[in-house]
């Protein structure tokens, strides 16, 4: 028996859990907190509306920096989304996996990226990938490449920003997975790559679209490394988020604009993200 | 441990009284007498903190019982601060156009004056590997320049000068303030950048500022004002005058402003 006829003859997927039976009226000891949390977090957004100058709105959307910028953010976020998860995936399966020593240790050190102020983290990925820095001087005088000021420096810091929350979503995934079925292909005779790709990450996937999906967005959002890392230069490296950033120095109206295009895109995609990947059964 | 609490708390009522006090003294205007006394809030553009820190101990040597403190920040920031209605009792900025922001508002007591004047200089690595020597230097295409953003008051500045100039330059990026342009200098990942003369001499260790003819034209003004609401008016027009004074100017001056 194929380790792929060991998928394919693996029982029915559990059944969904039963829908939440009503046993009376919500506590109002919960229902309050929850709509002052709900408000906290939907006022600010409608405080952006407020402010929209719905009038000149069209003619601020179709200036051409806008356009360039959220490509660029759109196309940053992607591929950095995408360097997250062929680093991230067999990263959070290590540390899901394989029991090595300092496994801890290393969990940690996954998500300092996440407690980091992201101008530090920018700072920090200078030092490193930076013309001077250990690993960017050494490109820099071997193959003649730069990594800061340029769309790979944003993906870079993108990616550095946002790799934590895909690596901590699959490995969460991988923890809560059956690990039976991974033992039944192993019985079976799969080595563990075949395991990894024939059991495990068909069994893991909404984990790891849910990790996609968190990881894009706050690459999508990345100000603070991007800006110290990549620099701001339109069309190069200057993403929504530093637009914004620089059009609230002199014009407040047209950083609201911007961050309703860049609020109104990220709904969108994560919206219809949502329903084609995560809610289907 | 009640009793501890007491005293801890008693404590805490001195406190809040002596500190009363001093609110009460200051919101009582004296005009006549010279000295002033109680807490002045003085909001200032983050090019300011070193001169300006050091001109607040002078004024609080001379005005025993009166304390300074500072908000450093960027001046569009610190604008918008007091038209929210921030507790600031002077707001010096680093342009005029976040000033005329905040009079615009009728945030302004009386006309702001020009206190200094900065000017733009090249920032190089220390030694100046490259020998730029002047703007002309910057515009090759292995000299990698930073400059500031147009829309906060050094990018506006250099790209004055830069037109000034007859220098048609792309830099490799915008910074958001100048201090973020410095620091890509500091770090090595520019070979230049455009900065104020103020912040590259503070940076005397890493960066050489290297003059240039055309910065002449392109001098950022810096205004300073009272706020309207302030909660310490005389102290705010004495710290005002004590910039304006001479001993004010020279500690400005020494740190590389220029006298309006």
């Amino acid at each position: 028996m194929s380790p792929r006829d060991a998928v394919a003859a693996r029982p029915d997927r559990p059944a969904p859990p039963p829908r939440p039976r009503r046993t009376g009226p919500v506590p109002v000891a919960l229902l309050l907190p929850a709509t002052l949390g709900l408000l906290f977090l939907v006022l600010p957004l409608a405080g952006l509306l407020i402010r929209t100058p719905w009038s000149t709105l069209p003619q601020r959307l179709t200036e051409p920096g806008v356009l360039t910028a959220l490509r660029l953010s759109v196309q940053a976020a992607t591929l950095a989304t995408l360097l997250c998860l062929v680093l991230g995936v067999p990263l959070a399966w290590l540390l899901a996996r394989v029991d090595f020593p300092g496994r801890r240790l290393v969990r940690a050190l996954v998500t300092v990226p996440l407690v980091l102020p992201p101008v530090v983290g920018g700072v920090a990925l200078l030092l490193v990938f930076g013309r001077r820095g250990i690993v960017g001087g050494w490109l820099d005088s071997t193959f003649g490449l730069t990594l800061p000021f340029t769309t790979t420096g944003v993906v870079l810091a993108e990616a550095f920003v946002a790799m934590p929350f895909l690596v901590i979503a699959v490995e969460g995934a991988l923890r809560g997975a059956d690990v039976r079925y991974e033992e039944a292909a192993a019985t079976l005779g799969a080595g563990r790559w075949t395991t990894f790709t024939h059991v495990t990450l068909p069994l893991v996937a909404p984990g790891i679209a849910a990790g996609a999906v968190l990881c894009w967005a706050r690459a999508l959002g990345e100000f603070g490394a991007t800006i110290t890392f990549a620099g701001n230069f339109p069309g190069r490296t200057q993403t929504m988020p530093l637009a914004v950033y620089l059009a609230l120095e002199t014009d407040l109206e047209a950083a609201i604009v911007l961050s309703l295009v860049l609020l109104t895109v990220s709904v969108v995609i994560l919206v219809s993200l949502r329903d084609r990947w995560l809610s289907s059964p | 441990m009640t009793a501890r609490l007491s005293v801890l708390f008693s404590v805490m009522t001195i406190v809040a009284l002596v500190g009363c006090g001093g609110g009460q003294q200051s919101s009582d205007p004296r005009p006549g007498a010279g000295a002033v006394a109680g807490d002045v809030t003085v909001f200032a553009a983050a090019s300011l903190t070193e001169s300006f820190t050091r001109i607040g101990e002078d004024f609080e040597a001379a005005n025993p019982g009166l304390r300074v403190s500072f908000s450093f920040a960027g001046s569009s920031a610190l604008a918008t601060q007091i038209n929210q209605g921030a507790p600031a009792d002077v707001f010096a900025s680093a342009s005029p156009a976040n000033m005329t922001t905040v009079i615009d508002a009728g945030n302004g007591d009386g006309n702001p004056s020009v206190f200094i004047r900065n000017q733009l200089v090249i920032a190089v690595p220390d030694g100046n590997p490259d020998g730029v020597n002047g703007l002309a230097d910057l515009n090759q295409p292995d000299v990698k320049v930073a400059l500031c953003a147009e829309q906060v008051p050094c990018g506006a500045a250099a790209r004055k000068a830069l037109d000034a100039a007859g220098v048609a330059l792309t830099p490799v990026t915008l910074e958001r303030d100048v201090k973020a342009a410095l620091s890509k200098v500091r770090l090595g990942e520019v070979d230049a950048a455009l900065v104020y003369r103020t912040d590259a001499r503070a940076a005397d260790d890493d960066v050489d500022g290297i003059e240039f003819p055309e910065s002449a034209g392109a001098t950022n003004d810096y205004p300073i004002v009272v706020v309207k609401n302030a909660p310490n008016r005389p102290a705010a027009r004495a710290f005002v005058d004590h910039v304006r004074s001479s001993p004010g100017q020279s500690v400005l001056t020494a740190a590389g402003f220029q006298a309006p």
